[in-house]
């Protein structure tokens, strides 16, 4: 595979304040890496830095195996930016806006046009072609964002916050967008969106207060949730004292804890280890002939695994 | 240079685009007149010379081209189109300049606009067309450094009013830098020498000298070096304030 993006020991502060700090991260094509964080975490900072925006107080970046602190022109040729929000010029149209940028990033005529039309086709801009961008709903700016960032079909696309403050919908349209074009692409997509990393990512990571506190597959993730590998049974409160003494002298389950709600009770089954306990559960239950209304085990919240990460770090501030 | 080009062709479609170019030049021009034939006197003097004219052109300049350049990166900071500009591939000289350029232009537009002037003095009697012209030329090249001075400061700031009165008031000082309003200021805590090179900074006095005619080298360099030393200047702003 070859290597889309690759960062080294990033540092940035804004007079005394450290918003990215040491911060290293490496992305290989056909990866889309989630980028997550709290607000003011350092995640938009960072994606200044990679597209040439911001100069980093120190470290280095690599897009494509192009040195952009060294080469940012050849470097920025190889990137597709949606900055937060999408900004535009307001005034212009899609058409326009368009043809403008496919000017600057050096398009000749005939590829310029085959790749707008491409585009437009693409993103579905077609119908406000030539319509000024501020009369335009939210969802299509965005799209028009995105239209920009991939104009030149660039082997990086560098998208932040691409569906904040869209409706559902809307988050649905560009999250199915950037599928579509994720196979050959080297991917990174800051978001505080947690269902964004499950529908779109193949890996996240997560920083609070400008410094990586962790970095792995989505499951990988969930896996760091205390909860995770819990087995829960839902039964009638009556048969919960039985089936509860039963399942708390078996060895391989840590702890056992119980929730009553109405006439249910909800017993959770912490395991001792990496132990998969539904076999056992399921058994247990089945030998004392005590009828389930639920079986499950957790595979963790990536939510509560958020919260737990970045607020021992974030909650100083 | 193609993207010095595309982005002056961008500017000027976004001038275009709203009533900011119509309402500039109509303002732009009403204002010429009015000044020209009323505390002017273009006709009671009798004259065929366009000096009533020009004479107030440093002093229409002096708010109509922070009007025109208090937007150039204010508006682009405050809308956040900054970053776009800055992440495809186009160096801050060529960003400066095509913006600046296509502001520019806009001026020359208005100015170019005022030809009927320069027609009734033809035909009311014979005048100096060269004077005229180095008019011409003075007053661009004078609507261009202070242009440049309200981009610079255009840059230090999101909000167009801030940017607008740090320039007229900048502008206002470089005018009048080589009168004793101004020198006085300085006089008494600088030393002659220092004083002297501020006097020797004033439009007016550099202005005064080509539109009568005089087009000394000096003054066309003084004019040039100022602009380009204000776009630098610009440029380095820009620079610091995206870090910030």
């Amino acid at each position: 595979m070859q290597t889309g993006i690759s960062v080294h020991a990033l540092r940035k502060s804004f007079s005394d304040l450290v918003a990215v700090d040491n911060l290293s991260l490496t992305v290989e094509r056909g990866e889309v890496l989630g980028f997550l964080g709290p607000n003011g975490a350092g995640k938009s900072t960072t994606m200044k830095m990679l597209t040439g925006f911001l100069p980093p107080d120190s470290g280095s970046i690599s897009i494509a195996g192009i040195d952009l602190l060294g080469t940012p022109r050849a470097a920025k040729e190889k990137i597709g930016y949606l900055p937060e929000g999408a900004p535009l010029y307001a005034e212009m149209t899609p058409e326009s806006l368009l043809g403008f940028v496919a000017k600057l990033r050096g398009l000749n005529r005939a590829t310029k046009e085959q790749r707008l039309i491409e585009v437009a086709e693409r993103i579905h801009l077609r119908e406000v072609w030539r319509q000024p961008i501020e009369t335009l709903s939210k969802g299509f700016k965005r799209r028009v964002g995105l239209a920009l960032a991939l104009l030149h079909d660039p082997e990086v696309l560098i998208l932040d916050e691409p569906t904040d403050g869209l409706d559902p919908n809307q988050k649905q349209e560009i999250r199915q967008l950037v599928r579509e074009i994720a196979a050959n692409k080297t991917i990174i997509i800051s978001t505080h969106i947690l269902e964004e990393v499950d529908a779109l990512c193949s890996r996240a990571m997560i920083i609070a207060s400008g410094r990586e506190v962790a970095n792995g597959t989505p499951a990988e993730l969930r896996a760091r949730d205390p909860q995770h590998g819990a087995v829960t049974l839902t039964l009638k409160s009556a048969d919960a004292t039985t089936l509860r003494s039963v399942l708390e002298r078996q060895s391989s389950i840590a702890k056992v804890s119980a929730r009553q709600k109405d006439a249910i009770t909800t017993l959770q089954l912490m395991p001792q280890g990496d132990i998969d306990l539904l076999p056992l559960a399921a058994a247990t239950a089945k030998e004392l002939e005590t009828p389930l209304q639920g079986l499950q085990r957790l595979e963790g919240d990536l939510n509560r695994v958020f919260r737990l990460l970045t607020q021992a770090t974030g909650g100083a501030k | 240079m193609n993207r010095i080009a595309a982005l002056f062709k961008r500017e000027m479609a976004g001038y275009f685009a709203t009533p900011l170019a119509y309402v500039f030049v109509v303002i732009f021009l009403v204002l010429m007149g009015v000044f020209t034939f009323y505390p002017g006197g273009f006709f009671e003097r009798g004259q065929a010379d366009l000096e009533p004219f020009f004479v107030w052109h440093p002093w229409l300049y002096l708010f109509l081209v922070p009007a025109l350049g208090m937007r150039l990166w204010a508006e682009e900071r405050k809308s956040g189109t900054i970053e776009l500009l800055f992440t495809l591939p186009l160096s801050m000289g060529e960003a400066v300049l095509g913006k600046f350029l296509a502001a520019w232009a806009m001026i020359a537009l208005s100015l170019a606009l005022t030809f009927p002037i320069w027609l009734s003095v033809n035909l009311l009697g014979s005048p100096d067309n060269g004077v005229i012209l180095a008019g011409y030329l003075g007053s661009l090249l004078m609507a261009g450094a202070f242009l440049a001075v309200s981009a610079a400061l255009s840059a230090l700031t999101r909000n167009q009013v801030i940017a607008f009165v740090l320039s007229v008031c900048a502008c206002f000082a470089f005018l009048l830098s080589g009168f004793p309003m101004v020198l006085d200021a300085f006089r008494p805590w600088l030393p002659g020498a220092i004083v002297d090179m501020i006097a020797a900074l004033s439009v007016l006095r550099h202005f005064d000298a080509i539109i009568r005619g005089v087009v000394d080298l000096r003054d066309l360099l003084f004019f040039l070096s100022f602009t380009a030393l204000w776009l630098y200047l610009g440029a380095w702003i820009i620079q610091r304030k995206k870090t910030a």
